[in-house]
């Protein structure tokens, strides 16, 4: 197979998630351009069909990045973010597919370092797992 | 209402395996209340199939749409290009949309993608509790608004059996006692009464026991004139 940048899709609420993107930019720490950002409301805006979707439409891995659990911006929609990507990942199992191509991570504004790690681990796991279909699943 | 749930997606994929062009229906009603066949629901289903026909490499195409309401024929007819162009019509509606289905085109395989499980209510957010049986003899005004054939597990009709314990039922800890229940409501009611009210054993031939049930309505069926003029109109 040729090789191929792998895709990867961030959903980021717009209070500590892009915020913690943006600190992250302006320490000058570099995130893989295979990365593609979407800014959402909240994280509770993220419903499981906009995390199939991205798959679907040819992402190897999707993320979720809220605010912290204990201090989300709208108090608790880190956590309804957490239960669909869980849900999410539950109907990945029941078909095939790997699970770990949907995360959800917190992250606070200041905690620049945390967006680096994020990417990095997520590029990983693109990388590992190639292309949806790549490695023959199911059969 | 009537309250199902999504069977697992590889019971659904082995249903419509042997088919190319699948056309997947959800409804409005109950079915998007309970968070089994709404749009959602249908969006995230026909989602993930396609991606486990990807993963598999082969091709199978996936349509989704919602109806309105999957029992009734008008609705059905509304998406009749879909289910005639389709090799098989999963239908995330309870049963008896897909019987609808089924019913208005014999030709066409039609497969549930939901299990049908009960009529019940919406107890809290993703809690529904079953509380009715549609037994055909609602006997609920003798029992303090509380049906006990539906809410105890032996549906007694003359008060708890020996396996009621602490308000709660010996099949499952977690459920509580009909009769329990029934006893504090009719205590909160001052009608204690009723309890010493014996109840002769039910007559189930209003159930499915007694066979499918037809209810009709002569005065708001239509003449064969009605439906003449009906028939022209359209």
């Amino acid at each position: 197979m040729p090789d191929r940048e792998p895709k990867i899709v961030g959903f980021c609420c717009e209070k500590h998630g892009i915020d913690s993107v943006d600190l992250a930019a302006r320490s000058g720490r570099q995130y893989d351009s295979s990365i593609r950002l979407v800014r959402v409301p909240c994280t509770g805006r993220v419903d499981g069909t906009h995390l199939l979707k991205a798959l679907e439409e040819g992402a190897d891995a999707v993320f979720v990045l809220g605010c912290l659990e204990k201090n989300c911006y709208y108090d608790t929609g880190s956590i309804e973010g957490r239960k669909r990507v869980a849900y999410v990942k539950s109907m990945l199992s029941e078909v095939g597919i790997e699970p770990e191509r949907v995360e959800m991570f917190n992250a606070s504004s200041s905690m620049s370092w945390k967006f680096s790690e994020i990417a990095s681990n997520m590029v990983k796991v693109a990388a590992r797992l190639g292309p949806i279909g790549s490695r023959g699943g199911g059969r | 209402m009537i309250i199902a749930e999504r069977k697992p997606l590889g019971e659904i994929a082995m249903m419509v395996a042997p088919h190319e062009k699948v056309t997947v229906i959800g409804c409005r009603s109950c079915v998007a209340i309970c968070l089994a066949g709404g749009e959602k629901e249908v969006d995230t289903l026909v989602s993930a199939m396609k991606l486990k026909s990807m993963n598999e490499g082969r091709t199978q195409y996936f349509d989704g749409f919602v109806l309105e309401r999957q029992c009734e024929k008008e609705w059905v007819k509304e998406v009749e290009d879909k289910i005639l162009a389709a090799d098989v019509v999963l239908s995330m509606s309870c049963s008896l949309g897909a019987q609808t289905i089924g019913d208005l085109y014999p030709e066409k395989i039609v497969v549930p993608g939901l299990n049908t499980a009960m009529f019940g209510v919406p107890e809290e957010q993703g809690v529904w509790s079953e509380k009715c049986l549609g037994c055909g003899d609602c006997i609920i005004h003798t029992t303090g608004g509380i049906c006990p054939i539906a809410r105890c597990a032996k549906s007694m009709l003359n008060g708890p059996c020996g396996g009621s314990s602490n308000g709660h039922c010996e099949v499952n800890l977690e459920i509580e006692c009909a009769w329990y229940a029934i006893y504090e409501r009719l205590k909160l009611q001052d009608r204690l009464d009723l309890m010493d009210t014996v109840r002769p054993p039910k007559e189930w031939s209003t159930s499915h026991s007694g066979g499918r049930r037809v209810i009709v309505r002569e005065d708001a069926k239509l003449t064969p004139h009605q439906i003449r003029g009906k028939e022209a109109s359209l």
